[in-house]
């Protein structure tokens, strides 16, 4: 990794204006979280609901997607990207800083926020909060990855990162079984699942893999999804047209 | 001392064919690329740089190719056409950051030699969203140069400069040329191109149409046949007179007003007024019929 590139990728990504989405939208869930638990008297199922529902479920792609075309989408669509790109780098390079500046963003952005929310609307002992901790760190990592390489390869990013964010993982997963299983929430989910043990299904936390399954096609997806990247960074094409 | 070669190189989008194999050597001294819009001088620059890979052809720098080749920008630098930059940071510390980026030994020192090189010691300091287009350029240059590379890319560098900072521009690029440098830059403006390139390739619909220094092509241009529309009080004596006098190459009275192709153009000139007087004709308009540069183009690369 390089420390110049993250330096510049960081101010890239917080210098720009749409930098206040990434606070606006936690904030959003904290609000959430305090009249869940208003509402709900502090119970620990209706906590996970918002865990699971809003969380997991929107907040977390959305703001990954959001950090993701923000450290690298952004740069290559106004050509910037040349000044980092034309020096003697490995791509692997700049693309893992990348993804570091990316990673970190995320987890103060959307996982402890998705961690606070959880202690706030109701939990016992911190371990649901704990256990939305590791899934949404989990999910991070992979859709941070997938969502940078999308960055890459199409200049429409953010409308695909949208499409399945939104409908891939909540619409479609809601009524085809199938498709619920081939889902990086529901991946991480599992991690959460086997932390509160027989808690889980009292919280109707649920995930439709097991752990081991669910790490592993996280894992393979993750380094799928970067092998990728740092190809198609390797190869990647600027040209204004004359 | 460093040599770009290209050899053959074509490169197409789809079905559109963008520069048609070309094969130029470019050496130490200042090279202008010159060509009107839409010639494919951008695309031959990206490709020059390693940002796009030839459709069919070799780009080689001192041998080696440029395309995924990162070593190779330790000995370029590029000044890319488009403006933006890390707009949120000072110009100081971009170029810094790009000094740090090269892995140089000692990056503050390369960065304040780059930014005095290019006069922005003065407002280095302010955030590069607020600097002017010329301010802007200085530092892609002083980005550009803070490595001390071989050779130089630069794409249309003088869009958008004042008079002053083109002329700055232009006595360190001959600097430059002069410390052994290869010096590449494009551009649409004959003028510019011939004022400070000692080599020129004039590229035009993606061919390369010409090459040589800059009084050979202006030879070329010169020499090319003139086209002129005259209106008078009367065509057809004109047009006698004109063909039996031997100045010009054809006459065209079809059109309603007189048209005359010249190969010599200093000879027509010289003769059309008398002419007219001798055979008691009053010239109305005598009006060049394509001066545009692309006219000029289009015959280099009909030629």
């Amino acid at each position: 990794m390089n420390v110049t590139v993250m330096r510049l990728t960081a101010r890239g990504l917080l210098g720009r204006r749409r930098a206040l989405l990434l606070v606006i939208l936690p904030a959003l869930l904290l609000v959430l979280a305090a009249l869940t638990r208003w509402a709900s008297d502090a119970s620990p199922s209706a906590s996970s609901l918002l865990g699971s529902g809003f969380a997991m479920g929107t907040l977390l792609p959305l703001m990954c997607l959001l950090v993701a075309t923000g450290v690298i989408s952004a740069e290559i669509d106004d050509g910037s990207i040349v000044y980092m790109l034309a020096k003697p780098l490995k791509r692997r390079v700049i693309l893992f800083s990348k993804l570091a500046v990316g990673l970190a963003a995320v987890i103060v952005f959307a996982v402890l926020p998705t961690m606070a929310a959880v202690a706030i609307a109701g939990d016992e002992g911190g371990q649901l909060t704990l256990a939305y901790g590791a899934s949404a760190f989990f999910a991070a990592i992979a859709y941070t990855a997938i969502f940078v390489t999308l960055g890459i390869v199409s200049r429409n990013a953010v409308v695909f990162g949208l499409l399945y964010a939104l409908l891939w993982e909540n619409v479609l997963g809601g009524y085809v079984p199938g498709v619920r299983a081939v889902s990086v929430r529901q991946w991480a989910m599992s991690v959460g699942e086997q932390m509160l043990g027989s808690q889980a299904a009292e919280w109707s936390f649920t995930a439709e893999v097991g752990m081991a399954t669910g790490l592993i096609l996280l894992a393979l997806t993750t380094a799928g999804a970067v092998y990728l990247g740092v190809r198609k960074l390797s190869t990647l094409t600027l040209s204004s047209v004359d | 001392m460093s040599t770009l070669q290209l050899t053959g190189v074509s490169r197409w989008y789809g079905d559109v064919v963008a520069v048609n194999d070309v094969t130029m050597t470019v050496g130490p001294g200042v090279t202008g690329l010159l060509g009107p819009n839409g010639a494919g001088k951008s695309t031959l620059i990206s490709m020059m740089g390693g940002f796009l890979p030839p459709s069919a052809g070799t780009v080689t720098l001192d041998g080696a190719p440029v395309w995924r080749h990162t070593e190779a920008y330790r000995s370029i630098g590029l000044v890319p056409e488009t403006e933006a930059m890390y707009d949120m940071v000072s110009g100081w510390e971009f170029v810094l950051a790009n000094a740090r980026l090269h892995g140089l030994a000692d990056p503050v020192a390369a960065a304040r030699a780059a930014v005095e090189q290019v006069d922005m010691m003065d407002a280095k300091d302010r955030d590069i969203s607020g600097y002017s287009k010329g301010m802007k350029q200085r530092i892609k240059m002083a980005t550009a140069l803070v490595h001390d590379p071989a050779v130089l890319l630069l794409d249309e560098p003088f869009n958008g400069m004042d008079p002053r900072q083109r002329l700055h521009l232009m006595e360190l690029l001959q600097a430059l040329a002069a410390q052994g440098r290869t010096v590449l830059f494009s551009s649409h403006i004959l003028e510019e191109v011939e004022e400070i390139a000692g080599t020129i390739e004039v590229v035009v619909a993606g061919r390369h149409a010409a090459s040589g220094d800059f009084r050979r092509i202006r030879k070329l241009m010169t020499q090319r046949p003139h086209q002129y529309t005259i209106r008078s009080s009367d065509d057809r004596a004109l047009a006698a007179a004109i063909i039996a006098d031997g100045s010009a190459d054809s006459v065209d009275v079809s059109s309603g007003s007189l048209a005359v192709q010249a190969s010599d153009f200093g000879r027509f000139v010289e003769a059309l007024p008398r002419l007219a007087q001798d055979g008691q004709v009053r010239l109305l308009e005598v009006t060049p019929a394509d001066e545009s540069l692309e006219s000029v183009f289009a015959y280099l690369v009909a030629r």
